[in-house]
């Protein structure tokens, strides 16, 4: 019982981190927006310049965010505040990961068997997803909304899906619990990570093509995200990678319901939902390669399939009844 | 099949306007049909059987141009979208083969539109038309696409390494130096750089080559290289293996069977049509593929937890069963949930639960008019079960006896009469039952639901206050039925019951194998990087020797210039040429640094 609240504490250390992290992102992208006028105009004519040369436009995020901040046209611009998001961001990992393992303890079985736990879990690794691209590419611009999205993921497991630590029923005894449910955490994470960059690809490409909204100053902070074109290739790779690991949960978890429930495919809410998942992302990286469907159009596939994610989550958890009950509420 | 200009219109190598290789077919991932399968060899294979009698406009026409749209990646895209939306309706209405009680009693709530819905088939949807038009529409449009692409990808695996281009400087990723070795040597280095340490496994296809002088440019040995068509073939074995897994998956329910059977502690039940409560099996199935085994429950053991957080939460269900083969060999063995045992090729799986307790019931003559054991099917996780008595054997006369009611493994009896369970194992067991008398109505031959009790056309025995009378019996005890009706007796002991699925499907391993296929494809046409590589070493105006690097990749691919740097890496004594390797890279610095 101990470690358990013990473990509940450090979710709400966690929360709290990321909530601090939330603020130092947010002043991080307002004071570069508010660095001067002319700085905005470079970045965008730089922009424009880079796609323009067109091949060299993989190039993602850096570039243009880091650029656009530490080029001589912009002046420097203190990123002490990124600087202090990201302390609290890896010491947010740290908290979740030791809540999980305790929690792991005080049930006496893997950590995570209940819509509390995968919620918990899902939160970890879509922060340490962030934290861990960072220290190969500058994705800063990030920040602010994993964090966001982290905090608000974590207050409503904690008052929402909250249920006490204990055993698991027969039908969740199987080491099966530890991959398939593991591997479906990790691609819920990394598509949680994906979306950011999908969604700030969205605006970033309406702003750039003069969107009456979002082309008002107070979207400045959007001109320091990275250009479309790279935040597009950001997202890609994660959600390939995030693709892979949902195929594999759909098979995982066929291969066990083949031993729990007596079929491996029977059509449950669940397994329904999780295959309008991974049709709607088979059907983003189509568009991707479809003339007249690719960029924003195919980042549209994105935001539909995180909705069915997180449908299949909550929505596919709480209203439906199925064989595939284990949200423990 | 030369180089054709890009189709990707908004990803950033195609903005160069300049290139995509050969073996990944995007002549598919257009929309436009005239264009699918234009330039490309892949046409002829694709069309061939419509050639010879294709008149230019009429019928073929009209069926080659739909063959060519639904082939097309745009209709594809519709498709699987459309398939995403047609699933939900599955998941909000109850399905008959999962819920057929719910299924009824959404009819008896919207009797108009569940007919509608009834008719449009949204409570089979997986099985409905629509659905099926969908996803084998898919599929047709899925080979169509995929057959000419794997013809076109087999030709491409026995072709070369484009030659090496003019002009390096339109290049994504490119670097020089210069070196004191000669051209061939330099250039040999880069190719068995490129070739990589396994001779039976190159990383890249490589053409060592030259060049000659071309007007103001020297004569050059020249190094073309290309690797990733694995990326291709990841791709092809992937939507190949989808298609093996419907196949399979179909080819499963026709031959499969599957049947139910409740078991009772000491009892038994052979492997046979007859000896199932119910009994499915697909089109093809054929009675002789039940091997005719039989099994015995011997003992049924349950374990639940009893501290007070998880209290009465399942921990674990053991059937203990006998099972003789045909040959007449014993063996025991162990079913759980989650371990199904395998008898014979049929899965043998513990699905459910229950008390059966003997009841027996004597008639106002004092004659047995039932004795049997009777199973109670649990309503909550306390196991609060219910069952149902029919006694229709009563002495000539007298009215028939139906009985329904609670079995309680630990009853907990409110003020207002009202009781449940309160522990899911007997240790206070109670049976709660009220009375009915009548015709039950079993008779007529009309099929009917042994766990129902009809009780429309019969009367219900009432205490004088109006209310229904309740029997309680403890195991072992005899009681009075009301009116005068005769006795009820509960057996001393309460056996258990389990409820057995058995199933036979022999597409299994084949399904597995596609899945794990289609997975492994996917991952190595995701994550195999597509890039060519071309270097050029010549004699420079000074007599040192030049040496040029260039790589091209496709799509997003960060690791291009490491590739290339790499490939430069390999020339001995070389030299990074600081002027013109800075210029080049200028807008990769960092992509450069990278570390995928
Ligand atoms: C059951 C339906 C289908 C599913 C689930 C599916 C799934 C996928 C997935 C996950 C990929 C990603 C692999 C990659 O990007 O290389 C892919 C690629 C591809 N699919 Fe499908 N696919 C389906 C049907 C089709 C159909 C009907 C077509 C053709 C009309 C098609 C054409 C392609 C092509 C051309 C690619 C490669 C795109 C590229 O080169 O990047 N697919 N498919």
């Amino acid at each position: 019982m101990e470690l358990a609240n013990l473990s509940v504490l450090l979710v709400w250390g966690a929360a709290t981190a990321l909530a601090i992290g939330l603020i130092a992102f947010s002043v991080d992208l307002s004071r570069l927006s508010g660095a001067k006028v002319d700085a905005r105009d470079a970045a965008r004519s730089r922009d424009r310049v880079s796609v323009g040369a067109g091949a060299q436009d993989d190039v993602p995020g850096p570039v243009d965010a880091g650029s656009a901040v530490t080029g001589a046209a912009a002046g420097p611009v203190n990123r002490k505040f990124a600087g202090i998001g990201m302390s609290v961001t890896w010491l947010a990992a740290a908290l979740l990961l030791i809540a999980i393992v305790l929690r792991g303890i005080a049930a006496g079985r893997t950590p995570w068997a209940n819509m509390y736990e995968f919620t918990l879990v899902g939160t970890f690794v879509a922060v340490a997803v962030f934290a861990g691209v960072n220290t190969r590419r500058d994705v800063r611009y990030l920040g602010a909304f994993v964090s966001g999205l982290g905090v608000l993921f974590l207050v409503l497991a904690q008052e929402k899906f909250f249920v006490e630590a204990m055993g698991v029923q027969p039908a969740l005894q199987k080491y099966w619990l530890v991959i398939h449910v593991g591997v479906a955490i990790c691609a819920t994470g990394i598509f949680t990570v994906a979306f950011v960059a999908s969604v700030l690809q969205l605006l970033r490409d309406a702003r750039d093509n003069g969107s009456p909204v979002l082309g008002s100053r107070h979207w400045g902070w959007l001109d320091h995200t990275a250009a479309p074109a790279a935040l597009e290739s950001l997202s890609f790779r994660l959600n390939s990678v995030a693709f892979v690991l949902w195929t594999f949960t759909l098979i995982g978890g066929a291969i066990w319901a083949e031993d729990a429930w007596g079929r491996y495919w029977g059509w449950d809410p669940k397994e329904v939902w999780s295959f309008i998942v991974w049709v709607v992302y088979a059907a983003y990286l189509h568009a991707r390669t479809t003339r007249g469907w690719s960029g924003s159009r195919a980042a549209w596939f994105v935001v539909a399939g995180y909705a069915c994610v997180l449908f299949n989550f909550t929505g596919v958890n709480l209203i439906f009844n199925g064989k595939h009950s284990y949200s423990g509420l | 099949m030369a180089g054709r200009t890009s189709s990707r219109d908004s990803t950033p190598d195609s903005r160069a306007g300049t290139y995509v290789p050969e073996g990944i077919a995007d002549e598919f991932t257009q929309g436009e049909p005239g264009e699918a399968h234009g330039a490309s060899s892949s046409d002829t294979t694709g069309q061939k059987p419509e050639r010879p009698n294709a008149p230019a406009l009429g019928l073929v026409g009209t069926l080659r141009w739909m063959w060519r749209q639904l082939t097309s990646m745009r209709v594809a895209l519709m498709l699987l979208m459309l398939l995403a939306v047609a699933a939900v309706p599955g998941s909000v209405l109850p399905q008959r083969n999962q819920d057929a009680a719910g299924v009824l009693e959404y009819l008896a709530d919207h009797p108009t539109a569940g007919e509608w819905l009834d008719k449009a088939g949204f409570f089979d949807v997986y099985s409905s038309v629509w659905f099926s038009a969908i996803y084998i529409l898919l599929f047709v449009s899925l080979v169509g696409c995929i057959l000419p692409r794997s013809a076109a990808h087999y030709r491409a695996l026995r072709g070369r390494p484009p030659r090496v281009p003019s002009r390096f400087n339109r290049f994504p990723a490119k670097a020089t130096a210069t070196t004191s070795a000669s051209p061939e040597e330099a250039a040999d280095a880069v190719a068995a750089h490129l070739r990589g340490r396994l001779s039976w496994l190159p990383t890249f296809r490589v053409d060592r080559g030259g060049a000659d002088a071309r007007g103001s440019r020297p004569a050059a040995a020249t190094v073309s290289a290309e690797r990733g068509y694995l990326r291709e073939t990841g791709n092809l074995v992937f939507h190949l293996a989808l298609v093996g897994l419907l196949v399979s998956v179909a080819t499963g329910q026709m031959l499969h069977y599957r049947g139910q059977a409740i078991v009772t502690e000491g009892r038994g039940f052979a492997n046979a049509v007859v000896d199932y409560d119910t009994f499915e099996k697909g089109g093809w199935f054929r009675p002789g593929s039940l091997v005719p085994f039989s099994m015995t429950l011997d003992k049924f053991e349950s374990e639940f937890a009893s501290d007070t957080v998880a209290f009465a939460q399942a921990r674990d269900f053991t059937a203990h069963v006998t099972v003789t083969e045909p040959s007449g060999e014993e063996r025991p063995e162990q079913i759980k949930v989650n371990h199904p045992i395998v008898v014979d090729g049929a899965k043998v799986y513990l699905q459910g639960n229950g008390f059966a307790p003997e009841i027996t019931v004597h008639d106002a003559e004092g004659e047995v008019a039932f004795s049997g054991r009777v199973t109670f099917i649990p309503e909550d996780t306390m196991y609060t079960s219910r069952g149902v008595v029919k006694v229709p054997d009563v002495s000539p006369g007298l009215d028939q006896i139906g009985l329904v009611g609670y079995f309680l493994p630990t009853a907990e009896v409110n003020e207002d009469g009202s009781a449940r369970s309160a522990f899911p194992q007997p240790v206070d067991p109670l049976l709660v039952l009220e009375v009915y008398t009548g015709d039950l109505g079993l008779d007529d031959g009309s099929p009917q639901n042994v766990y129902e009790l009809d009780t429309a056309s019969l009367t219900p025995a009432l205490e004088e206050s109006g209310e229904r009378v309740k029997v309680l019996a403890r195991p072992g005890e005899t009681v009075d039925l009301p009116n005068g009706l005769g006795t009820l007796t509960l057996g001393e002991d309460l056996p258990r019951y389990v409820a057995l699925d058995l199933r036979h499907d022999p597409s299994l391993a084949f399904v597995l194998v596609f899945a794990l296929l289609a997975l492994a494809g996917l991952t190595v046409s995701l994550f195999t990087p597509r890039r060519r590589v071309w270097a050029r070493a010549y004699t420079g105006p000074d007599g040192v020797t030049v040496v040029e690097v260039a790589g091209l990749a496709r799509g997003d691919d960060a690791g291009l210039q490491a590739e290339v740097d790499r490939a430069l890496g390999a020339v001995p004594g070389a030299e990074a040429e600081p002027a013109a390797t800075g210029q080049a890279q200028e807008p990769r610095i960092e992509t450069g640094s990278e570390k995928d």
